[in-house]
């Protein structure tokens, strides 16, 4: 039998207290940490002064949580410019762990944490699980990938804080994955939802039955899903499937999650401070309007992002939550801003793809990306159109380009995609900017 | 003594090599012969055809991707032992095949096999001095056309 999800969650964890904090209250408390934090920043970070005092704005002029827009936004690109250390606001001594996730050229980000730092992160995820109605009573297997990837140190300490059971399985190996759900009596899973996609697929071929499993949630995350991919989640299996959002630049997993009315996702708001603005014009979007997603890290000492443009679409919802916390939320995310796409955890943009092509080939041959799901995966093909200079008259010779295109990408990607030669001028030609990916997902 | 042959690049997909023929067919380039190497993802069509430089122009204009390489033509009797014959001279010379293929030649008494070596030079001269009769552009079709 299945254990309800909400059995348990009568008590409130001590660690989500703030979710249900009066409104004031938790105005009161962001105010005070975005003072805190811009000064931090303007005093530690030559990039956000530099910016500041170009504009003319200083640290005082922050006195009402609007005056946030006051504020400069930070980009992507400004994390890679600044590559490896450049926006770290502590000495080397105080920071205690480092992690890194895909730039847009091939080039890391790289991302730091003080212990406090560490600490509001473990909060955040307990809060987080604490949404799906975890507890110390459950067993959560951890198959986010471990290492460089914030994903999976980030569930893993913030399940062992909610004095959970961890199991630290990592990615892959979908076999052993399930033989340890049903053996170690797994009650909550964490992975991508495109992993427990092809986990679901992979027990049906082993003639699993998810009733004889404990398994009862489902944290997923780390890349865009759908309320249909939910849906067939929880049809297929019995458990609840939860959305967690949360990027590397912010602080990893944790920044958002869904709760047991799964509507939107609950915004740890006293860290992350939330905004919706146009992304043509910046102009800020009224609630339930759906415009770029600004986040402004109101606690991260090691490396405080003040307004981080995510590229999210989504919208605030306004309305308060049945669940009982006060904390906003947003919408599911339903796409980006630009051209970046999600495989398997990995943030990819085609701009690495080329940077990729041109290290095999003298100029860029034409390309494009598809973006198919098999087996339950979210899967990407490169098509390279074939080219005289490349074109030699042996299958070894053609294989041997092959191969180079390929070891290039997966060399930048860190992870390995299908290549395909196809014949010139099949790839579409458009006029203007190229259409480089096809989205059949 | 090297004999030009048209290499292609073919995706595999269906109708590809039909097309290819349909194009060469109404320019009135006639085929001596074909082979196709084909791999899981893809295939090089290598021909012998009438007039290799027309060939490649009319295929390029069209999109495919033509490459003109050389092939060393031997014509052997068309008995058992006519290839490992080859072989045998080829291989105490140190020299390895690289690709291959075969036609006989319309009499048929003689087959033509169509060799691309690790070097191409130095088996002209092994075949050569042992005996074998290397065909170049010229007689080739002329005994084609016999």
């Amino acid at each position: 039998m299945h254990t309800q999800w909400n059995d348990r969650e009568s008590l409130i964890h001590p660690a989500s207290a703030p979710d249900y904090l009066r409104e004031e209250q938790l105005h009161k408390l962001q105010l005070q940490r975005l003072r805190a934090i811009t000064k931090h920043a303007y005093d530690n970070q030559a990039l956000f002064r530099e910016r500041m005092d170009a504009s003319g704005v200083t640290p005082d002029d922050i006195r009402t949580l609007d005056d946030i827009r006051k504020l400069p936004f930070t980009q992507k690109t400004d994390l890679r410019d600044t590559y490896p250390y450049g926006l770290f606001a502590v000495p080397m001594n105080e920071v205690v762990r480092l992690h890194a996730s895909s730039g847009t050229t091939g080039k890391p980000i790289v991302v730091a944490y003080t212990n406090e730092d560490i600490e509001v992160w473990k909060e955040v995820m307990v809060r987080a699980y604490a949404c799906a109605g975890l507890d110390s009573g459950d067993i959560i297997q951890n198959a986010y990938g471990y290492g460089l990837f914030t994903g999976g140190l980030g569930a893993h300490y913030g399940a062992e804080a909610l004095g959970a059971t961890v199991i630290p399985i990592s990615g892959g190996n979908s076999e052993r994955q399930i033989m340890v759900m049903r053996d170690f009596g797994t009650t909550a899973i964490c992975s991508t939802p495109s992993y427990f996609l092809h986990l679901i697929e992979f027990a049906e071929k082993m003639g699993i039955n998810w009733e004889d499993f404990p398994l009862r949630a489902g944290i997923f995350g780390a890349e865009p899903w759908t309320d249909e991919m939910r849906d067939y989640i929880e049809g297929k299996t019995g458990i609840k499937a939860f959305d967690i959002y949360g990027l590397s630049e912010i602080i990893g997993p944790g920044v958002g999650m869904a709760c047991s009315e799964q509507n939107g996702l609950h915004i740890f708001e006293d860290h992350f401070m939330i905004e919706i603005v146009d992304p043509v014009t910046d102009e800020p979007m009224p609630d339930g309007q759906e415009g770029e997603l600004i986040i402004t890290t109101l606690s991260k000492k090691a490396m405080p992002v003040m307004r981080y443009r995510t590229h999210d679409i989504t919208s605030i919802i306004a309305e308060k939550c049945a669940c009982g916390r006060t904390i906003r939320r947003i919408n599911r995310i339903a796409r980006r801003s630009d051209d970046m796409f999600i495989i398997r955890g990995v943030n990819i943009f085609p701009s690495q793809i080329e940077a990729a092509l041109l290290k095999v080939e003298e100029t860029l041959p034409h390309y494009q990306i598809v973006l198919y799901r098999s087996g339950g995966m979210d899967q990407m093909e490169v098509q390279v159109e074939v080219t005289a200079e490349t074109f030699s008259d042996t299958v070894r010779g053609v294989e041997a380009v092959h191969k180079q295109l390929s070891e290039a990408i997966a060399h930048i990607l860190g992870i390995r995609v299908k290549l395909t030669l196809v014949e010139p001028n099949t790839i579409e030609r458009s006029m203007g900017k190229a259409k480089r990916v096809i989205d059949n997902r | 003594m090297k004999l030009k042959q048209l290499s292609v690049f073919l995706e595999n997909k269906p109708g590809r090599l039909r097309e290819l023929c349909a194009l060469l067919a109404d320019n009135g380039i006639n085929m001596i012969t074909i082979s196709l190497a084909d791999t899981e993802q893809f295939g090089i069509l290598r021909l012998i055809v009438s007039d290799c430089e027309a060939a490649k122009t009319i295929l390029e204009a069209k999109g495919f991707v033509a490459k003109i390489t050389e092939v060393i033509a031997v014509e052997v009797n068309d008995e058992p032992g006519g290839l490992r014959d080859v072989l045998q001279v080829e291989d105490a010379a140190g020299i390895s095949v690289e690709y291959m293929y075969a036609f006989t030649i319309k009499s048929g008494e003689n087959a033509v096999l169509l060799f691309r070596f690790d070097d191409m030079d130095k088996a002209v001269v092994a075949l050569k001095s042992a005996g074998f009769k290397v065909l170049d552009r010229v007689t080739l079709f002329q005994h084609s056309e016999n």
